[in-house]
């Protein structure tokens, strides 16, 4: 039998003055299971709580309402004091007279009898309440980080810190990232490597840290506290314990004619090679595409010259499968492709390049040795004109809707340098608007503009054209409203950036949800801004939203805390309000696991006993209650109704609108 | 004449507001902390997603003498459970069709995404569901679909 | 198409021979020429009863789902309109598709016996096909009919081709019927609600709740009904069973949207001839013009249109009589 307690709450005047307390406790008595009603001034004060627990056990309820304020206020106080008193904490339901009624309504009369509904309702639902038992399961003491770049470094760097074993899976052969092929940063000016390549040292140290270069990950299962990860080591043929990185390999290797992808295509590379000096793992990789060995069969210079014997051209792809308590994505980001964008003249023109290749063409681990010459001819250009917003903020559908957000501050950065270094150069900017938000940012852009003479104009650029081996750069000054032509040596275009593109790969497997965008979602915008909605998943860097190195390190320790937070419990408590299927009418039509967002529904063969001792193998649903979010979604797939949701049964939500309709 | 007016004038209608706890029901906490009025016939049951509502319980609810359902979740692509209120937005649009195929007036059933932050919005659409179902009159149709017995 | 018949009968009787299935599905003499029923055959002399006419408008495909979970090989007759069924079952893996050996077979569109009655013709002892006529024997004499007159709803409108085959009997090929399965669909939508609301309560006061509809959709053939689970909080209770008697082919609809192949069997086989199938071709109309035409069970795997979605789907505020802003 059911013994039911309702007490309604004053919450002082909030409900008192608009809602008739005294006359819902009154009126609820009589209701059916209902044993005890009382109202009081503020039941969730200490008191209130007091109340709530002595006529648990005095009345030996099984269940009870709190009529008061909105359930997302207190529905844990009263579950915790429910508890104390040794009832379920399920077992108790709240129906909110405050912001749903008292607050809404004038007329004492009318938000009386709905509060009376009100709780009716809760009432009808909490008879069908079963008590949950929060379940619990195991974490693994180990993190992935996916992506080696500066976000994934930080987040390694600390969760190692806080003693907790992590593995970095990048998919290059170094880990570092963009930030290794930036020259200098802003606001400060200090050089890129010399901030980076420490930290990348760092973690070749640590010994809590795994660098699993060359890598990628190929499949994840498992859930929070618990995933599985196959990770893929392509074969480098190269063996990574033997390599001392002395590159005699690359000194002799007769292939050097490939793309130096590190220098963005600006000279070449041999096909054995060491990405940039500072390299973590200092390893050598072979272009298997490119290596004549690979090619014709002949060859295998490298081999023969390295003492190390280090060379294996019969390496294969490799795979390990490690077990992770949480997973880290930092996948970054590209510039992306500038194809859409004809009226730049990027493809036809040398001397039209992109900010990224500006950045390795002042490095002085660059093509060039850091000394600014043009793509086409080698000659110091005297005129150089720099475009923002190449394929950002744009809704024509050619490029990105969204502000890539670095551009304006490193376009500042650009100009502001080759003024520093070429004081006879000009440098002209064209903007939409300039964007500098951050600290010390503005004045590093006015310094740009005051200090050095850069010459901003607020327009834009409708082509770039080769006229007698001079750039036109043709575009709009709105502040002066003319047509201008710039004749330009060099052009530099602020390419939008957008998510390394294997991050789908990685949120299809991770179950995490991307935007159309390609950018990684967060679990809240603001108040969860790097959880991913998958729990167990957090997010640093670009592939969350473009953001600029400050704040890819902020974001990166933010996750790497989120993750130490979660590897130092031993176990975590999981929702008990999660879907759960009646095996007995389960017809295993996969239906459910079609809507489920979390991929926490998988499906088994089990045998079932039918009459006369016979057995029944059939397919059924299986949830995983710590991968189960309780959105209930598959509830409502379910042709046969087998699937249902616990605390928010159909047979529960049925009764609450039965309890509103009853006239 | 001046007997039928003011009988409709009377008739208040009873709506069923299913809102998702994470976006709609926070919405409605937050109408009721600015004080926002709207009709106290509107009563809102609480579900942790918009795609938790069956379309069976809101059939339920014009069997059971509702006059109006609307359901409210978290805008698309804000749903907290990611995708659940993309599911919702197919499954109410084919049965929203479907009812009003049988005969049932489309003005009593709605589906809104009202955010959390949109207090004002909730409150507003509360009034403007409830005057639209209160023009309608009662629902008897779905209590009626087949003949009772004895009629 | 007797020449079909005796092609299936001889096949049956070598499969099952040869011990390459255990039984093979098909129809079987019914008390007249005009109600062949659907059987399942284990041996050869079984087979002597087997028939197949132009009556055999039964969808064999749900006769699977016990059938092909017995020991051995299930071959099966399937009409093109029946092998969507049978896909959308392997879909849902209510049966196993290695399991089964699949038969397709011609189809000239079956015959509505009703129809044939309403023009007078009773005791019918035989039907030969002729071209675009059927002749019909009875036992008061011979009849001449123009065969789409007479054929069953479903295949008066019907354009579906053979999804899944291990062999073939028959000519696949057959006249296009190219009436618009949605024409009375659109023609209700077109009426006021309350004509449709009058519409619809004259036809489903007519219903008995006999469950022949349910107990014959390939779609409905979950293990436990739901109206029959008592977790649901829809199944009859006693005191409050009004609101599975007034909605229950509403429910009934909705669970098989997306899921629904358009065969016709709830039509055909309402023994108070409510046009049942209406209430599923308008679910697969809204389908086709809200999210883009889809056909249940011409594939085996994949989503459905309830258990998918895109960014821009249209809004259920906007969705009335049968269009969508």
């Amino acid at each position: 039998m059911q013994r039911i307690g309702v007490f309604i709450c004053w919450c002082g005047s909030n409900i008192a003055a608009t809602v008739d307390v005294e006359k819902v406790a009154e009126v609820i008595k009589s209701e059916p299971g209902v044993v005890y009603s009382a109202n009081y001034q503020y039941m969730c004060s200490e008191n209130g709580q007091q109340l709530i627990k002595q006529a648990i056990k005095e009345h030996n309820l099984t269940g009870i309402v709190v009529g008061a304020c909105s359930p997302r206020m207190h529905e844990a106080t009263f579950r915790k004091a429910a508890e104390a008193a040794g009832l379920n904490p399920y077992m108790v339901e709240i129906a909110n007279i405050r912001e749903h009624c008292s607050w809404i309504h004038k007329d004492m009369d009318e938000a009386t009898e709905k509060a009376i509904i009100l709780v009716r309702t809760a009432i009808a639902k909490v008879k069908l309440n079963a008590p949950l038992m929060a379940g619990e399961s195991p974490v693994v003491k180990r993190a992935l980080v996916i992506g080696g770049g500066i976000a994934g470094i930080q987040a390694a760097l600390d969760i190692a810190d806080a003693g907790f074993e992590v593995d970095i899976v990048e998919k290059n052969a170094t880990i570092g990232g963009r930030m290794a092929q930036i020259d200098k940063t802003f606001p400060t000016l200090d050089c890129s490597a010399c901030i980076l390549t420490p930290k990348m040292v760092d973690c070749a140290q640590n010994e809590k840290i795994d660098i699993l270069s060359y890598s990628e990950v190929e499949d994840v299962k498992g859930f929070v506290g618990n995933f599985n990860v196959t990770i893929r080591r392509k074969a480098r043929y190269v063996d990574e314990t033997k390599c001392t990185g002395c590159k005699l390999c690359m000194e002799k290797c007769p292939s050097k004619k490939g793309l130096n992808t590190f220098n963005m295509n600006l000279n070449t590379r041999p096909a054995i090679h060491i990405p940039f000096a500072q390299a973590i793992p200092n390893v050598a990789v072979i272009d298997a595409e490119q290596c004549i060995k690979f090619k014709t069969g002949k060859c295998g210079i490298c081999q023969k010259v390295c003492g190390a014997g280090a060379i294996d051209y019969e390496q294969k792809d490799t795979f390990i499968e490690r077990q992770y308590g949480a997973i880290v994505v930092a996948t970054g980001f590209k510039p992306i492709d500038l194809n859409n964008f004809n009226e730049y003249g990027y493809s036809e023109n040398k001397d039209v390049i992109t900010s990224l290749e500006l950045e390795r063409l002042m490095n002085a681990a660059g093509p060039t040795s850091g000394v600014l010459l043009r793509p086409s001819d080698g000659e110091h250009p005297k005129v150089v004109t720099f475009i923002q917003c190449v394929g950002s903020r744009d809704t024509s559908g050619c490029g990105k809707p969204y502000c890539s957000k670095i551009c304006c501050m490193y376009t500042a950065k650009h100009a502001m340098l080759i003024r520093e270094k070429y004081p006879d150069t000009e440098v002209h900017v064209f903007y939409i608007d300039v964007r500098t938000p951050g600290k010390n940012y503005d004045e590093f852009y006015r310094r740009a503009v005051e200090q050095y003479g850069v010459d901003y104009i607020k327009g834009m650029v409708g082509k770039v054209y080769n006229e007698n081996g001079k750039l036109m750069v043709q575009g709009s000054n709105l502040i002066d409203n003319e047509q201008i032509t710039i004749e330009s040596d060099l052009v530099v275009l602020a390419a939008a950036i957008e998510p390394e593109p294997s991050v789908r790969k990685v949120a299809t497997l991770l179950t995490a949800s991307i935007d159309t965008n390609n950018f990684l979602t967060e679990s809240h915008a603001k108040l969860r801004p790097v959880e991913s909605p998958t729990a167990g998943v957090y997010l640093a860097g670009v592939c969350q939203g473009p953001k600029d190195i400050p704040e890819t390190v902020s974001q990166a320790s933010a996750a790497a805390a989120k993750v130490i937070g979660l590897l130092v419990k031993d176990k975590l408590k999981t929702n008990p309000c999660v879907a759960t299927p009646n095996e007995s009418m389960c017809n295993g039509c996969s239906q459910c696991a079609n809507v489920c967002a979390y991929g926490a529904i998988t499906y088994v063969d089990k045998e079932f006993p039918l009459p006369g001792r016979k057995i029944e193998v059939r397919r059924v649903a299986s949830v995983n209650p710590a991968v189960c979010q309780g959105c209930g979604a598959c509830t409502v797939t379910c042709p046969s109704g087998a699937m249902d949701l616990k605390g928010f049964s159909s047979k529960q939500l049925m009764s609450e609108v039965e309890a509103i309709c009853k006239k | 004449m001046q007997e039928v007016t003011t009988e409709k004038k009377e008739f208040t209608p009873n709506i069923v507001a299913f809102c998702c706890n994470w976006c709609s029901y926070a919405g409605a906490d937050l109408a009721g902390s600015s004080r926002l009025n709207y009709p106290a016939n509107v009563k809102i049951i609480r579900v942790p997603c918009s795609c938790r509502v069956n379309p069976m319980f809101i059939l339920k609810a014009f069997q059971q003498g509702a006059d109006g359902v609307i359901l409210c979740g978290c805008h698309p692509g804000d749903c907290h459970y990611v995708t659940g209120n993309y599911y919702t937005r197919r499954r109410m649009a084919l049965l929203y069709s479907f009812l009003n195929y049988m005969g049932i007036e489309k003005e009593r059933t709605r589906l809104e995404w009202v955010s959390a932050a949109e207090g004002a919005r909730f409150s507003a659409v509360m009034n403007d569901f409830v005057k639209q179902v209160t023009e309608l009159g009662e629902n008897k149709r779905l209590t009626d679909l087949r003949v009772k017995e004895g009629e | 198409m007797k020449d079909v018949a005796l092609k299936m009968v001889e096949r049956a009787k070598e499969l099952l021979a040869n011990g390459e299935v255990a039984r093979v599905i098909g129809w079987k003499k019914g008390e007249f020429y005009f109600d062949p029923q659907p059987a399942s055959f284990e041996t050869v002399e079984e087979l002597d009863s087997f028939v197949y006419n132009g009556f055999c408008g039964a969808n064999l495909s749900k006769y699977l789902i016990k059938m092909s979970k017995k020991e051995g090989k299930t071959a099966i007759f399937l009409k093109p309109c029946d092998s969507y069924s049978f896909n959308q079952l392997v879909k849902e893996y209510r049966i196993k598709r290695e399991n089964i050996y699949v038969i397709a077979i011609e189809c000239q569109g079956k015959l509505d016996i009703q129809k044939i009655k309403a023009k007078g013709i009773d005791a019918v002892t035989e039907v030969e096909e002729d071209g675009e006529n059927i002749k019909v024997s009875s036992l008061y004499g011979e009849y001449t009919v123009a065969k789409d007159e007479v054929l069953l709803g479903k295949c008066s409108v019907c354009n579906k081709t053979h999804q899944v085959k291990d062999e073939e009997i028959g000519d696949s090929e057959r006249p296009v019927r190219d009436g618009d399965r949605f024409a009375e669909v659109a023609a209700l939508e077109a009426m006021t609600e309350d004509e449709r609301f009058a519409f619809w309560r004259e036809q489903l006061s007519k219903c008995i709740r006999c469950n022949a509809c349910r107990n014959v959709c390939p779609a409905c053939s979950c293990l436990k009904c739901v109206f029959d689970n008592p977790a649901s909080g829809i199944a009859a209770k006693a005191n409050d069973d009004q609101f599975e008697e007034q909605l229950f082919h509403i429910i009934r609809a909705f669970h098989v949207a997306g899921r629904c192949t358009d065969c016709g069997e709830c039509s055909r086989v309402c023994p108070q001839n409510i046009p049942l199938h209406l209430l599923n071709r308008k679910f697969i109309k809204d389908i086709d013009g809200f999210y883009g035409e889809y056909q249940a069970g011409e594939e085996s795997e994949g989503k459905t249109p309830l258990t998918s979605y895109t960014e821009g789907d249209t809004e259920p505020n906007d969705v009335f009589n049968g269009e969508a802003k």
